[in-house]
C-alpha cells in the first residue's frame, strides 16, 4: 500500500497520469467532433435527397391531382428503400405510405422536423427502433404529407464511430499502466537503493558509494557524479583531518615550551639577572607562533582567493632582482654561491606581493638547505625561462635535496622532513609557494639536482610584451 | 606626543594606553567609531590609531572623513585583516600606514614615532647629519668625518631611511616596506645581513658605533654628541 502511495508521488508516474489524461481527453474531443461533423453532413445529404423527392412530388401533384398523389406515394413507399412516406388527414388517421406508427406531435407542425425522431414502419421486424427525419407539408382539404428518409445509415457510422473511441481510449489506460508500471517501478528500484546508500554515506560512512547498473543511464551518469563528489568530499575530509591533526602538533609544541619556559621562570628566584632573558625568549617564541599563524591564514586566504584579486600588471624579473638582491648577502655570509640568470624585462599580469613572497620562500630554503650538502662550493642559482607560454622560476641547490618520494609531501602544511627539523621555519614555505602557483593556475615542482633540489615554480602567462 | 587610540577591543586598548603612557606620550582611547572620530576632530592629536572594524563608524570612513574635512593628522591603521589587498585599501583611504594583527607593541611604538615625524619634517630636506655622519642627498655621496664612504644603491636607501629616522628604532618590516617596498615576510633574517653591511662601512673603525640593535625591536642610527 505504502508502496502504491510512493508510486502516485514519484514523478514518472504522474508525468505518465497526466499524458494518459491529455491523450484521452483529446481523442474524445477528436472522435467527438469528427462523428459530429460527419452526422450533420449525412443529414444534410438526407435531407437533400429528401428536398428533391418533395420537388418531384409536388410536380407530380400540381399537373395532376390528389388522387395521383397519393397512387405514386403508394407506389414508391411499397418499393423498398430508406424512403418515409406518409399521408394522413385533419385527425391524424394514417391514409397512405409505409409509416404504421409515429409520434403523435410530429405531423403536427409543418416544415423541418426538429430532430430524428422514432418511427415504426411496415414490414419492420421487431429490432431497434428506427429513427428518421422528414419534413412535413400540408395538403388541400386538412391533409398532411410527411416525406422522409430513415436514419440507419448515419446511425451505424455514429456506432462505429463510437466503439472505436471505447478500444482507443481501452488501449490508452491499458498501455499507460503498463508503461508506467515498468518505467515507475524500475526508477523506484534504483532511486530505493540509492538512497539506502545515500542514507549509510550520511551515517558517517564516506567509503560507501552508490550502486552502478552499469546499462549508463541517467540514474548511472547522475551516481557516477555523486560517487566523483563523495571521492573529492572524503578526500578533503582526509586532507582536513591530516592538517588539524598538523596544526594540533605544530602549534602545540612551542605553546608547550612557552608554558614551559614561564614556569619555570615562575619558580626561580625572581631576582635572578636572567629573568630578562626568559622573558625576551617567550616574545620570540611567541612571535614565532605568530608568524605560523599568519603564514597558516595567509595560505588559506590564498587558496580560497580568486583569481583576479590584487592582480596587477608588473615586471617580474624586477622581482627575481629584488630578490635576489635582498638574498644576496645572506648567501654570502653562509658561504654559498647564489647566482641570477639576468633577464629582459618580463611583463605579466599576477599578484606581485605573492610571487615576490614565492620566490623568496624558494630561495630561502634554497640557501638554508645547500649548506647542508657535501658538494663543495655551495651553490644556488635562480633563473627564468619560457617555453611555449609557460614561464618556469626555478630555483637550484646542490644541497642535500629530497628524495623523490617526498618531493609531493612537502607541498602539504607543515610537512617537515626529518633533517630538517632542526632548521628554524614554519614548515608552510612550501605550501604557501604551491597555493600561490595555483592561485596564478600554474604548478609547483620539485625534482632531483643529482645532487640537490629543482624547485620549478610554473606559471602560464600571457606575456603582456616584451 | 599627544596620540588617539581608537579600538573596541578594550582589553588591548587598555594594555596600548598603559604602555604609551609609560614611554612618555600622551594617549587618550575611544571605544567606537562616532567618539573616535569627535575626538579627532577636536584636533590636538599628533598621531591617530586607528581600528580597522569598529562599532557605530567604520575606520576607513573615519579616516575619509577626516581627509575631507583637510584634516591632515597621520593616520596609523591597525587590522586583523592581513592580506595585501586589505592593506592597499586602507592605505587608499587615506591612512599613512598599516600594521596587521598580532603585532608587538614595539613594533607599533617605532611606526608611531616614524608617523609623528613624517609630519615634521618630510622629504624636502637635502641633508642629513648623524653625529659626524653626513649625507649630501643632492650629490647622492655619504661622508663620515672627513672619510668618503662608497654604498651600493640599496645600502644608500637603507641609510637614508635610517638617517631620516634618526634617533627613532625602526623595525625590520619597517626597512623591508620602505626601503624595498615588500609587504611580505622574510623567512630568515635577510634584514640583519644587510644591516651589518651597512654597518660595516659606516662604523667599523670609529669610536663611536652609530647603527646600534635594539633587542626585540630592530635597530636605531643615534648619536650621543647630537
Amino acid at each position: 500500500m505504502i508502496r502504491i502511495r510512493m508510486l502516485f508521488r514519484m514523478t514518472a508516474v504522474r508525468l505518465s497520469l497526466i499524458y494518459a489524461l491529455v491523450f484521452g481527453l483529446f481523442a474524445v474531443v477528436l472522435v467527438t467532433y469528427t462523428t459530429l461533423n460527419t452526422t450533420r453532413l449525412l443529414h444534410q445529404q438526407t435531407r437533400q435527397t429528401i428536398d428533391e423527392e418533395i420537388l418531384e412530388l409536388s410536380v407530380i401533384f400540381r399537373r395532376g391531382s390528389m388522387a395521383r398523389l397519393i397512387r405514386v406515394i403508394e407506389r414508391r413507399a411499397r418499393a423498398p428503400g430508406a424512403s418515409l412516406y406518409l399521408i394522413a388527414d385533419a385527425s391524424g388517421r394514417i391514409i397512405a405510405g409505409n409509416v404504421r406508427e409515429i409520434e403523435p406531435g410530429i405531423l403536427g407542425k409543418t416544415g423541418w422536423t426538429r430532430n430524428p425522431f422514432p418511427y415504426e414502419g411496415f414490414g419492420q421486424t421487431d429490432g431497434p427502433v428506427h429513427f428518421a427525419i422528414a419534413r412535413v407539408f400540408e395538403l388541400p382539404g386538412g391533409l398532411r404529407a410527411l416525406i422522409g428518409r430513415d436514419l440507419g445509415e448515419p446511425d451505424r457510422f455514429r456506432s462505429i464511430a463510437r466503439r472505436s473511441l471505447i478500444l482507443a481510449l481501452a488501449g490508452m489506460v491499458l498501455l499507460g499502466i503498463l508503461t508506467w508500471l515498468f518505467v515507475g517501478r524500475r526508477a523506484l528500484k534504483r532511486i530505493d537503493s540509492m538512497s539506502g546508500s545515500t542514507k549509510r554515506i550520511l551515517a558517517g560512512d564516506l567509503q560507501e558509494r552508490l550502486p552502478l547498473s552499469g546499462s549508463g543511464d541517467e540514474f548511472d551518469r547522475m551516481s557516477e557524479n555523486l560517487n566523483q563528489l563523495l571521492g573529492r568530499i572524503s578526500k578533503l575530509d582526509e586532507g582536513l583531518k591530516q592538517v588539524s591533526d598538523n596544526i594540533a602538533h605544530d602549534l602545540k609544541t612551542p605553546l608547550t615550551r612557552l608554558r614551559n619556559k614561564a614556569e619555570q621562570t615562575l619558580s626561580a628566584d625572581p631576582a635572578k639577572k636572567d629573568y630578562r632573558q626568559a622573558m625576551e625568549d617567550i616574545i620570540a617564541e611567541s612571535d614565532t607562533l605568530i608568524k605560523t599563524f599568519n603564514a597558516l591564514l595567509m595560505i588559506a586566504r590564498v587558496e580560497a582567493g580568486s583569481r583576479t584579486g590584487g592582480f596587477t600588471e608588473f615586471d617580474l624579473s624586477n622581482i627575481i632582482q629584488d630578490v635576489h638582491e635582498l638574498y644576496e648577502p645572506l648567501a654570502e655570509e653562509a658561504g654559498v654561491e647564489f647566482k641570477l640568470s639576468t633577464n629582459d624585462p618580463i611583463k605579466i599580469n599576477g599578484n606581485r606581493e605573492l610571487i615576490g613572497q614565492a620566490i623568496a620562500n624558494l630561495v630561502d630554503n634554497a640557501i638554508k638547505y645547500s649548506v647542508e650538502g657535501v658538494e663543495k662550493p655551495h651553490r644556488v642559482s635562480l633563473e627564468i625561462s619560457n617555453e611555449d607560454g609557460q614561464l618556469h622560476v626555478v630555483v637550484t641547490d646542490n644541497g642535500l635535496g629530497i628524495p623523490p618520494e617526498d618531493q609531493e609531501r612537502v607541498k602539504d602544511r607543515f610537512v617537515r622532513l626529518d633533517k630538517s627539523r632542526s632548521k628554524p621555519g614554519t614548515g608552510l614555505g612550501l605550501s604557501l609557494v604551491d597555493a600561490v602557483a595555483r592561485l596564478h593556475n600554474g604548478a609547483l615542482t620539485l625534482r632531483d639536482a643529482e645532487p640537490g633540489l629543482i624547485a620549478d615554480f610554473m606559471i602560464p602567462v600571457k606575456i603582456i610584451e616584451k | 606626543m599627544k596620540i588617539l587610540l581608537i579600538e573596541d577591543d578594550l582589553e588591548a586598548a587598555s594594555y596600548l594606553v598603559k604602555s604609551l603612557k609609560e614611554v612618555g606620550h600622551v594617549a587618550e582611547h575611544a571605544s567606537d567609531g562616532e567618539l573616535g572620530m569627535s575626538m579627532a576632530l577636536d584636533g590636538g592629536y599628533d598621531v591617530l590609531v586607528i581600528d580597522r572594524m569598529l562599532p557605530k563608524k567604520e575606520g576607513l570612513s573615519i579616516i575619509a572623513d577626516l581627509r575631507d574635512s583637510g584634516d591632515q593628522t597621520p593616520v596609523l591603521i591597525l587590522s586583523a585583516l592581513s592580506q595585501v589587498d586589505d592593506r592597499v585599501t586602507g592605505l587608499r583611504a587615506g591612512g599613512d600606514d598599516y600594521l596587521s594583527k598580532p603585532y608587538a607593541f614595539s613594533e607599533l611604538l617605532a611606526r608611531i614615532e616614524v608617523l609623528s615625524r613624517r609630519r615634521i619634517s618630510g622629504e624636502s630636506e637635502t641633508n642629513y647629519r648623524v653625529g659626524d655622519l653626513e649625507m649630501d642627498r643632492l650629490a647622492h655621496s655619504v661622508k663620515r668625518g672627513e672619510q668618503e664612504i662608497i654604498l651600493q644603491p640599496r645600502e644608500y636607501r637603507l641609510l637614508e631611511y635610517l638617517m631620516k629616522n634618526a634617533g627613532r628604532v625602526v623595525t625590520r618590516t619597517m626597512l623591508l616596506e620602505n626601503v624595498w617596498d615588500y609587504h611580505f615576510d622574510p623567512q630568515t633574517n635577510v634584514i640583519d645581513v644587510h644591516v651589518s653591511r651597512l654597518r660595516s662601512k659606516i662604523d667599523k673603525g670609529f669610536d663611536e658605533q652609530l647603527l646600534q640593535t635594539v633587542r626585540g625591536s630592530g635597530y636605531i642610527l643615534k648619536s650621543q654628541k647630537g
